[in-house]
């Protein structure tokens, strides 16, 4: 499935939705799906910063494509790394390069894009896409 | 007996709605509401008489010279100064303190100690950090007990006479600790050492006598109080104002300027470079007008019984931890629910109208003091009532069930 298929899949589910409650434990419920980062990469400087709870993300490329695995102290910050990585996981690093997040808004998350929301959800976003422009470069 | 009804009716902004909820506001100890009185005072300010002060010889001018100095007296007045040129206006306590800890840069030499509480806001730990940077002072601190309670034994030890300064809070914004500052005044006195009291979580409880205390610098921001922001005070002894340097350069703290050699203005004027905030410093004036005239005594015996209420309250939500369970302490409740980050906590409460502060309320050596990333902190003040508790309690265990 494209970045794109991923995001319009999301939509669909978050649609069924009828209020804030029902978002929020959906995505507590897609945090405990998240793959989680091995141990050893949980270090200090693959935390991501701007964050009130700690976010800890890894990529490795794969036949080209980023694999990504992720871990954070708090169930809701897990969530919106899992819906993240759930659209980014195993594209290629030019379509995650490109690729808009305007789905955030659609799913109803818009309060969490502020960038004085303490979850940090635009670093993560910011942090996901310089994986894959590093990526980007092996390649090449 | 405080009639909250009416009190809230004061304040505007109490009867909005967030998320389609009533707003109940439990972060007063970030910053406290601005009651309708303050809020006509700005709109006055800026509809009537908006001028620069101290240099115009025109009409409007003038009228706002005199309800700056006006304003300036009646904080002298609430914390009992003996004279108006000891309150310096500043843009809030953080500058207040870095003022006075540049000011100790001329005054301090390598091997001076200096004195802080393991219970500080970062605002009153780095300034001074920066100060033993450029001297070679060294900063010693007093630990605290599991209680949040701060330890008089270890500070008794800690005092010599190499030490210069002392600085603690008069109440810990994390913990809402009060901290025993009779004492430690006294006590820094003896060994010849100056104290400043931080009194940012003080004043919206306590009305503080800096006579009395014969504290050498206190200092305080407005928006805590009701007023608005950007604005704040410095009381230092006349003594002790004289002896420090002038922080920022600029007009108004001048006598004369020439390019040989500048002498510099009188108090207060010599510590307020350039325009202030002129308006802020009126209504911060109006903010203690209005909360004098509802009584620090009634105000102290409402919230403590609001933090009696929700302790109890609190404390019935199995898995629930306060941190800072002090003899003495106000009206601040820090706590975690096991196995549940703070955060994910305040983001439910929000849902449900309900603000609270998480994370580590800028006091990370207390959070790491207790072996945690943050707290959730519920500060309540005189215009909050027990129904809004009771709503926060529904929130924490409705939070708690979504989360677990």
């Amino acid at each position: 499935m494209t970045i794109e298929d991923i995001q319009n899949e999301i939509i669909d589910e978050f649609s069924m939705f009828e209020d804030w409650e029902e978002r929020y434990q959906y995505m507590i419920d897609l945090g405990k799906d998240l793959p989680i980062i091995n141990d050893e990469y949980k270090t200090d400087s693959n935390i991501i910063k701007g964050c009130q709870s700690k976010v800890w993300v890894h990529a490795e490329l794969n036949n080209d494509k980023i694999e990504f695995t992720a871990d954070s102290d708090a169930i809701i910050t897990k969530g919106i790394i899992a819906i993240l990585i759930r659209v980014f996981n195993n594209q290629h690093p030019k379509d995650i390069i490109e690729a808009n997040t305007d789905f955030i808004d659609k799913i109803g998350l818009k309060e969490h894009l502020s960038p004085t929301r303490a979850n940090g959800l635009v670093s993560m976003i910011k942090q996901l896409k310089l994986y894959a422009i590093a990526y980007q470069t092996q390649i090449k | 007996m405080l009639d909250v009804s009416k009190i809230r009716a004061d304040f505007p902004i109490l009867s909005r709605q967030v998320n389609n909820k009533p707003l109940v506001y439990f972060d007063n100890a970030a910053t406290s509401q601005t009651p309708e009185v303050v809020i006509d005072t700005i709109v006055d300010y800026y509809s009537n008489y908006n001028a620069n002060i101290h240099r115009g010889v025109h009409t409007l001018s003038q009228e706002a010279t005199d309800k700056y100095e006006i304003a300036r007296q009646k904080i002298q007045a609430h914390f009992n100064a003996k004279f108006s040129h000891e309150i310096i206006f500043t843009s809030g306590t953080t500058h207040s303190i870095n003022l006075v800890a540049n000011g100790f840069s001329a005054l301090l030499k390598a091997g001076d100690e200096i004195i802080v509480s393991a219970l500080e806001h970062h605002s009153n730990i780095v300034p001074w950090q920066m100060l033993c940077e450029r001297t070679g002072a060294i900063l010693k601190v007093i630990p605290m007990n599991q209680e949040g309670e701060l330890i008089m034994e270890t500070y008794d030890k800690l005092l010599s006479n190499k030490t210069k300064l002392v600085f603690v809070n008069h109440i810990s914004n994390a913990l809402g600790t009060i901290n025993p500052i009779e004492y430690i005044i006294e006590k820094a006195h003896a060994v010849g050492a100056a104290v400043l009291i931080d009194g940012a979580q003080s004043c919206p409880h306590i009305k503080p006598d800096v006579q009395a205390l014969d504290v050498d610098f206190y200092v305080a921001s407005a928006h805590k109080v009701c007023g608005p922001t950007g604005v704040g005070m410095l009381y230092g002894k006349e003594a002790w104002l004289n002896k420090l340097p002038p922080y920022q350069g600029g007009g108004e703290m001048i006598a004369e300027v020439s390019f040989e050699k500048t002498t510099y203005a009188d108090l207060p004027h010599k510590f307020e470079a350039g325009t202030p905030n002129i308006c802020g410093g009126i209504a911060f004036g109006a903010a203690l007008d209005y909360m004098n005239a509802i009584g620090f005594d009634n105000i102290a015996t409402y919230e403590n019984e609001l933090l009696a209420y929700a302790t109890e309250k609190l404390s019935t939500i199995e898995g629930l931890k306060i941190y800072g369970t002090a003899k003495h302490k106000t009206s601040v409740i820090s706590f975690n629910l096991e196995g549940i980050h703070p955060y994910d906590v305040g983001t439910i409460l929000d849902k449900l109208g309900i603000a609270v502060r998480t994370g580590h309320h800028c006091a990370q050596p207390i959070m790491d003091f207790f072996c945690i990333p943050g707290t959730i902190r519920a500060s309540f003040a005189f215009y909050n009532t027990k129904e809004e508790i009771d709503i926060l309690v529904a929130g924490v265990k409705k939070a708690k069930m979504m989360l677990s």
